[in-house]
């Protein structure tokens, strides 16, 4: 299906690690990934893993680069097999070319039909062996050896990280990984060419290494969340679990909830109480919670949840992401609901994405979803420290109501000054029901019309700044690529890697509209190419519900879980030039 | 007045707002309201330091009807967010309050796990027995033979037994009252409030309207003439062997409150940060 070819990136160097579960694939590769950041670069280390808690196959997918990363590799340079159960499973995920070197254990038994057909160089490597003769021996670190010697990574940067990772298992543990790691280290170099180890100098510049829902707990303690409701769920569990941890250390808490139904309305009861907060699921969680962000919306009460997608509908594919609850998020509340719906656009922008919508929630008094998806989740990168951003504008509070005091009055802004429980003067009833502007239910249309105005215009109204969308390529270029969420890494490559004049627009905010801003963006413009990771081109429906686009459009789209890769962008945008 | 002297004493009209109920006349939630008025002037916090928050259902309605802060929220979710508010605001005092069929129906699901959670709250469950803003269908604590157009001919279904499931579930208060007894419930909803942990009253409270056979229940109300018990296997007995009309408290159990956990030690979000610094 791609006939375009992989795009290559000079310096980047992509390697998978294999083998059935519990072999300790995903270790090694976060152990090559971390070592790769101490040593100065940046990477990417994605999970392919199936569907069963334990055993079954696992594959770290590890892309390292000189340049900060947000997306995949479409071509592996190194495939290193710790055996060859279940390969059939992933190896649609691990392209492989003549260019590429498998390496292969040879008691693990016959090359796979899949391999050799790839045109891959297969070396030889005797993993298990090796490690038998280390005390403690294993094989996934004698892979990881051999994959720091084809990356080109510093041992000492290995041995550091495996010091680190390794601690709580003992000195001995240790001792056995860093002699595994020296032993398939020299293994890989008598076998075949290594590079040269990356010299290791950094800009002095702090480097994190964090997956998209960590970035997305932090972005919520950063935009000032202390409390939050978890219920369990694939693949969002890991944003609740930080937080877990991370906000009793800050004076907050969270509480597990019975289901999802539960976690909603608590977050929105802390929030009543003054509290700014958060919960965090996946598309079937969000359609549970769907009614009481109705009353969120009705009794304006901040709230933040973070949809971490997958493919759906129903139970659908849980560990694999997809892009397909635009619709929900968009148009899925009952009644007219004015909400606020963002999307990250990196595993890095998991963070300012999350706190600018725990802003937007409190500013503005509505909920906000956060479109992310497995993808993002659960990959995890080297990025640059987040910047902090200094949003401007909290949640705007009645600390000294007067006796007149409405909840619901009806301002310019359609902001009205909210009282916290406690606060003298200020009390009234939060509702769902329809309201006068001092809360007391109303079944008066004009009460009816003057709350939706005024609920509508406090989000039509807001200033959302230059967020709402990341603008690259040529500003003037007649062609666009349009897209949003995660899928904006895979265009972001694809638009860096063309000399065709492109622009890209990746949208960040996707309701309220920006139809202004967007048509500023597109001035000019006469194809455009929209992309999105759903079966039935959502965004593409979307864009025809609130914007006039100019000129010619095409949608390229896709359910997942095989997600967009750039040069499958750069073949739709060149066979229309 | 000088800055030293006490405050006035509360009164329970300071506890009730302006705003007219829509219950029916002879409704037994009026009687509800005042004993909760009561209470909380006994009780002795101000009203803005007190939260009512209730789901959907004649009786949920009571949130506005009160002097307090109040939310009225969807159907069935009461319990949740109350759990959220009192959990970030350990220093209100929470009740919550609403029907039979909010409660155990629509919101069954919570009210096992609030009594498990066992969050210092006071749940008044005004039990008549049928979904009465919908004008009259059998909710989980009807009679089977209770005949209504959604369910010809009666549900069959055996009712729903609150007080044994919240005993059951952990609840750490279990009382039953009537409605129409105000000092009665005033005292039992003082006592709940008072009480740590999770506290449950049903206060068995007449739809006139839909069910006109309730007004019979004043007569058939009467204190439970037995002392109480921190046993919950003796009191689950107990409940599950009376005539449903025994009111008083009916278990009082000692078990520690949902406590949030919180570190000793507060850090700041940078602190966080250090550990994806490599």
């Amino acid at each position: 299906m791609v006939s375009h070819g992989p795009i290559e990136r000079p310096g980047d160097h992509v390697i998978a690690i294999s083998g059935s579960g519990g072999a300790g694939a995903i270790t090694a590769g976060s152990i090559l990934l971390d070592a790769a950041a101490k040593s100065g670069r940046y990477g990417l280390l994605t999970r392919s893993v199936g569907p069963q808690i334990r055993g079954g196959e696992a594959a770290a997918l590890v892309r390292l680069s000189d340049r900060p990363l947000s997306c995949g590799a479409e071509k592996f340079d190194t495939l290193i097999a710790m055996d060859w159960r279940n390969i059939d499973r992933f190896i649609a995920e691990i392209p492989l070319s003549q260019d590429s070197t498998v390496i292969a254990d040879p008691k693990a038994g016959d090359i796979p039909d899949a391999i050799s057909q790839s045109g891959a160089t297969v070396v030889e490597i005797p993993l298990q062996a090796l490690a038998a003769e280390i005390d403690n021996g294993r094989p996934n670190m004698v892979a990881l050896g051999a994959a720091a010697a084809l990356a080109g990574i510093p041992s000492d940067a290995i041995i550091d990280v495996i010091g680190k990772k390794l601690e709580a298992k003992g000195s001995a543990v240790i001792e056995a990984g860093i002699a595994s790691v020296i032993t398939g280290g020299a293994a890989a170099a008598d076998a075949m060419p290594c590079p040269p180890a990356h010299d290791g100098t950094r800009d002095g510049a702090e480097r994190w290494v964090i997956s998209g829902n960590e970035a997305a707990g932090l972005g919520a303690v950063r935009g000032g969340v202390r409390f939050a409701a978890a219920y369990p769920i694939t693949p969002a569990t890991e944003i609740l679990e930080w937080l877990a941890a991370g906000l009793p250390k800050l004076g907050g808490t969270l509480v597990q909830a019975e289901d999802e139904l539960a976690s909603i309305n608590m977050v929105i009861g802390a929030s009543f109480g003054g509290t700014p907060s958060l919960t965090a699921t996946s598309g079937p969680g969000l359609a549970l919670m769907i009614e009481s962000l109705g009353l969120a919306t009705a009794s304006e009460v901040p709230v933040v949840v973070v949809d971490v997608m997958r493919g759906g509908p129903s139970t659908g594919i849980p560990t694999k992401s997809e892009q397909s609850d635009l619709n929900i998020a968009v148009y899925g509340f009952h009644g007219d609901a004015p909400h606020v719906v963002v999307a990250p656009l990196s595993v890095s922008d998991c963070v300012f994405t999350t706190s600018w919508a725990v802003h937007l929630a409190e500013a503005m008094q509505v909920p906000a979803i956060v479109l992310s998806d497995q993808f993002l989740g659960q990959a995890r990168a080297v990025i640059d420290r987040p910047a902090d951003v200094a949003f401007i504008g909290r949640r705007e509070i009645a600390a000294q109501p007067a006796n007149d005091y409405c909840r619901y009055a009806v301002t310019a802004s359609g902001v009205s000054p909210m009282a916290i429980p406690g606060t003298a003067g200020g009390r009234y009833t939060a509702d769902g029901l329809e309201h006068s502007p001092s809360g007391n239910p109303s079944s008066r249309g004009e009460d009816h019309a003057a709350q939706l105005d005024k609920r509508r215009n406090k989000v039509d109204g807001f200033d959302y700044g230059s967020h709402w969308a990341d603008l690259g390529g040529d500003a003037d270029a007649e062609t666009a690529v349009l897209t949003w969420g995660s899928t904006a890494a895979a265009a972001n490559e694809a638009v860096s890697a063309t000399d065709m004049p492109v622009r890209l627009i990746a949208m960040r905010l996707l309701s309220p509209p920006q139809t202004d801003q967007l048509a500023a963006a597109l001035a000019g413009v006469k194809r455009i190419l929209i992309v999105d990771q759903s079966h039935s081109g959502q965004f593409q429906r979307y864009l025809r519900a609130f914007y006039d686009l100019p000129g010619e459009t095409r949608s390229l789209h896709r359910a997942g879980p095989l997600l967009f890769g750039p040069s499958e962008i750069l073949q739709a945008l060149e066979e229309w030039s | 007045m000088s800055t030293s002297a006490q405050p006035a004493q509360l009164k329970a009209s300071d506890y009730k707002s302006d705003t007219k109920p829509v219950w029916c006349p002879g409704c037994g939630d009026y009687h509800v309201l005042l004993s909760i008025a009561k209470a909380l002037a006994e009780h002795g916090r101000p009203p803005e330091q007190v939260a009512v928050v209730s789901g959907i259902g004649c009786s949920s309605r009571i949130p506005a009807y009160t002097n307090c802060y109040g939310f009225h929220g969807v159907h069935g979710r009461s319990l949740a967010l109350a759990t959220g508010l009192k959990v970030a605001r350990p220093d209100l005092t929470t009740i919550v309050a609403g029907g039979d069929g909010d409660g155990f129906s629509i919101g069954g699901n919570h009210f096992l796990h609030a009594c498990r959670r066992n969050i210092d709250l006071t749940y008044i469950v005004m039990d008549n027995r049928v979904y009465g803003m919908t004008k009259g269908q059998p909710s989980p604590t009807t009679e089977p033979d209770w005949d209504s157009a959604l369910s010809p001919g009666g549900t069959g279904l055996r009712p729903f037994h609150p007080l044994v499931i919240a005993l059951a579930s952990g609840a750490n208060f279990v009382a039953r009252s009537f409605s129409g007894d105000v000092n009665g419930s005033a005292r039992l909803i003082y006592e709940a409030i008072e009480h740590p942990g999770f506290s449950f009253i049903e206060i068995l409270s007449p739809c006139v309207t839909f069910r006109p056979d309730e007004r019979e229940w004043k007569k058939l109300a009467h204190p439970a003439v037995v002392e109480q018990t921190d046993d919950p296997a003796r009191a689950a007995r107990r409940i599950m062997t009376d005539d449903g009309f025994n009111t008083g408290v009916l278990y009082r159990g000692s078990r520690k409150p949902f406590q949030a956990h919180t570190e000793s030690v507060e850090a700041t979000v940078t602190d966080l940060e250090k550990d994806f610094v490599l």
